[in-house]
């Protein structure tokens, strides 16, 4: 049993799915997927704790040996992109019969439940798989539940955010494609252990064949931008995740963009390696310039939004600028900077938005000026949301706090210290944004004629808190989050070479 | 240089409908003429895969008894690609979905007529 646990954390999920929808009964259903992520998140500790004990487990589907068949590959890196990811998706799940508005919605629960299912697995499928196309088939799986899952948002404007947000990802998926289609052309072979070696060959300059390499690189960089958001590439993050449902925008933010940025750094330095893509590329140059620009870009954007989901989501531009600066500065340090502010990101950024989530359905509304008098009428999603918003900041004693440490680290290490600067300088931005909140919520008074308002129940307050402790717990105890990471980092440095 | 036109052809076929699939996407306010470029995009990409894969003169992968030297086209790239027009159905059928949605909630699928709507709506 225990052997084949690479496959049932995808599995499990994927046939979850089709079931709900023979189920039908609101009651099974909704156990069955408050079940489902659970276990997935007990797959995903189990494997994590195995890889830390005796490395990476290579699963042979169907028993069909690599590079031949398809390969599942576990090693630190993607062990831990699946707790995350797991983490956040049973933590989200009691959120979920809240966005049941209309009665025609409600009777059609179980397909939305069957749809979220669907986008676990398919995340849970990219972090696994180490095979090439394998990894787009799941892509697409994850994007198309995505898809469905922000054009379910109260206003029509959801259905209009969900379309554009389809075009881009297609567009993004089939550069993907494309260039897997280059790299299989010159190697022959799609699995990512065989790729690794097959791929150094081709990738030096003057051989034949050295440019198509360089445009298979091209284009799956430039398709996971798309999938992961990074600046300027990001025009459809804001639409999707301010306008779909409040709890749908806790899971993609936490878990969609970071599963894309996992593959990019799969692809940046296990397939092609960081001698390719910084010494011969010198990608540094175009993406550390970026990720800056997108910190303060978002960070800016974000200031001036009215609605608080759209805030949250500008936010998120920004910290995908962080991650992607763990990138571009080419050093292990960088990396785990990365790493750790993708798990960090994940826990505060879905903590955030689950405490919009409870103010969307008190308050019906996420515009910013509505918040007036929450801070006193609803004191612990305002404490959860002021907790999240520090943590958002970096202040220390938070997760936040952790990764942009390593990210300065790194820099200094480089003697870059514009960097340095420019990170702890984006983090003030982050305090005007978080603070325009906490102002309205703390310091107006709701109209007189507003409807009255009260907290969540605990069945919604216990999850926020979890995340919102999580960032807390893992700002004081860091050896679990940035020791994997600098594991992982290590890992990813080196592996499959 | 004719040589590099005409040997290889069928790359510049891709790169043509890939161009022309983008332009669609981009250009176009209309979101079901939009879809229809997106599908032209995604059959690029399949055409590419499947004259990659083509050896002059193969034939389909089988085994033939007493033929010990079959010349065969590879047929992994083709298979990937059934999989591949599969995604592309369903993300068409999703999109298609999502504008007749448009379609009542808006009465309009013509993008500038969405953005001014919403405009107005403030």
């Amino acid at each position: 049993m225990s052997e084949h646990l690479p496959i049932l954390q995808v599995v499990v999920p994927l046939l979850a799915g089709p079931l709900c929808l023979l189920l039908r009964h609101r009651l099974l259903v909704r156990g069955l997927a408050t079940a489902v992520p659970l276990a997935c998140l007990t797959i995903a500790g189990l494997l994590l704790h195995r890889v830390q004990q005796v490395g990476a487990i290579s699963y042979h589907i169907g028993g069909w040996a690599p590079p031949l068949g398809i390969e599942y590959r576990i090693d630190l890196a993607n062990a831990y992109v699946m707790v995350i990811v797991s983490a956040i998706a049973a933590v989200v799940m009691p959120f979920l019969p809240g966005h049941m508005g209309s009665a025609m919605v409600r009777r059609r629960e179980h397909l939305f439940y069957a749809i979220f299912l669907l986008a676990l697995a398919g995340l849970l499928g990219i972090s696994a798989t180490g095979d090439m196309f394998n990894a787009f088939v799941f892509l697409e799986i994850a994007s198309l539940a995505s898809y469905s899952l922000v054009a379910l948002g109260r206003h029509r404007r959801a259905l209009v955010a969900a379309y554009s947000y389809l075009i881009i990802g297609t567009i993004g998926g089939t550069f993907f494609l494309l260039g897997i289609g280059l790299m299989y052309q010159m190697t022959g072979t799609l699995n990512m252990v065989d790729l690794a070696h097959r791929l150094p060959e081709p990738m030096s300059p003057g051989t034949p064949g050295s440019r198509t390499v360089l445009v298979a690189f091209a284009f799956l960089a430039v398709g996971l931008s798309i999938k992961l958001a990074v600046f300027p590439l990001h025009q459809w993050l804001p639409r999707a995740y301010a306008h779909a449902p409040s709890a749908v925008s806790a899971f993609l933010a936490a878990t969609s963009t970071k599963v894309s940025y996992y593959l990019l750094v799969r692809v940046v330095f296990s397939l092609f390696g960081a001698a390719y893509v910084f010494d011969a590329l010198k990608l540094d140059r175009l993406l550390l310039p970026l990720s800056i620009v997108a910190m303060f870009a978002g960070s800016t954007a974000a200031i001036f939004q009215t609605d608080l989901k759209r805030l949250l989501a500008y936010s998120s531009v920004a910290q995908i600028g962080y991650m992607t600066l763990g990138v571009s500065l080419a050093s292990v340090t960088g990396l785990t900077g990365g790493l750790v502010h993708l798990f960090n990101h994940a826990l505060m950024k879905g903590g955030l938005f689950l405490a919009a989530a409870c103010y969307g359905m008190r308050l019906r509304s996420s515009r910013i000026a509505d918040l007036a008098g929450a801070g006193r009428l609803m004191p612990w999603t305002t404490a959860a949301f002021v907790t999240g918003g520090l943590a958002l900041i970096g202040v220390p004693g938070t997760a936040g706090f952790v990764s942009k440490w390593y990210l300065v680290l790194a820099a200094l290490e480089q003697g870059r210290w514009l960097v340095a600067v420019l990170v702890v300088a984006s983090s003030l931005l982050a305090v005007a944004y978080v603070w325009r909140v906490v102002e309205v919520a703390y310091f107006a008074d709701r109209d007189a004629g507003a409807h009255p308002i009260k907290e969540v129940p605990p069945l919604l307050l216990v999850p926020t808190w979890i995340l919102i402790g999580a960032t807390v717990y893992f700002g004081l105890r860091t050896e679990l989050t940035a020791g994997v990471a600098e594991a992982a980092a290590g890992v990813l440095w080196e592996s499959l070479r | 240089m004719s040589a590099s036109i005409l040997g290889l052809w069928n790359y510049w076929a891709v790169i043509v409908l890939m161009m022309t699939g983008l332009y669609i996407v981009t250009a176009r306010d209309n979101l079901v003429k939009k879809v229809m470029g997106l599908n032209i995009f995604q059959v690029s990409v399949i055409m590419f895969y499947v004259s990659m894969a083509k050896v002059r003169g193969g034939t389909a992968p089988i085994l033939v008894e007493g033929e010990e030297t079959v010349l065969y086209s590879n047929p992994l790239p083709h298979v990937l690609m059934l999989t591949a027009i599969v995604v592309g159905v369903a993300t068409t059928a999703l999109a298609l979905a999502l504008v007749v949605r448009i379609q009542e909630a808006y009465g309009t699928v013509e993008e500038d007529e969405l953005v001014r709507i919403d405009d107005d709506d403030g």
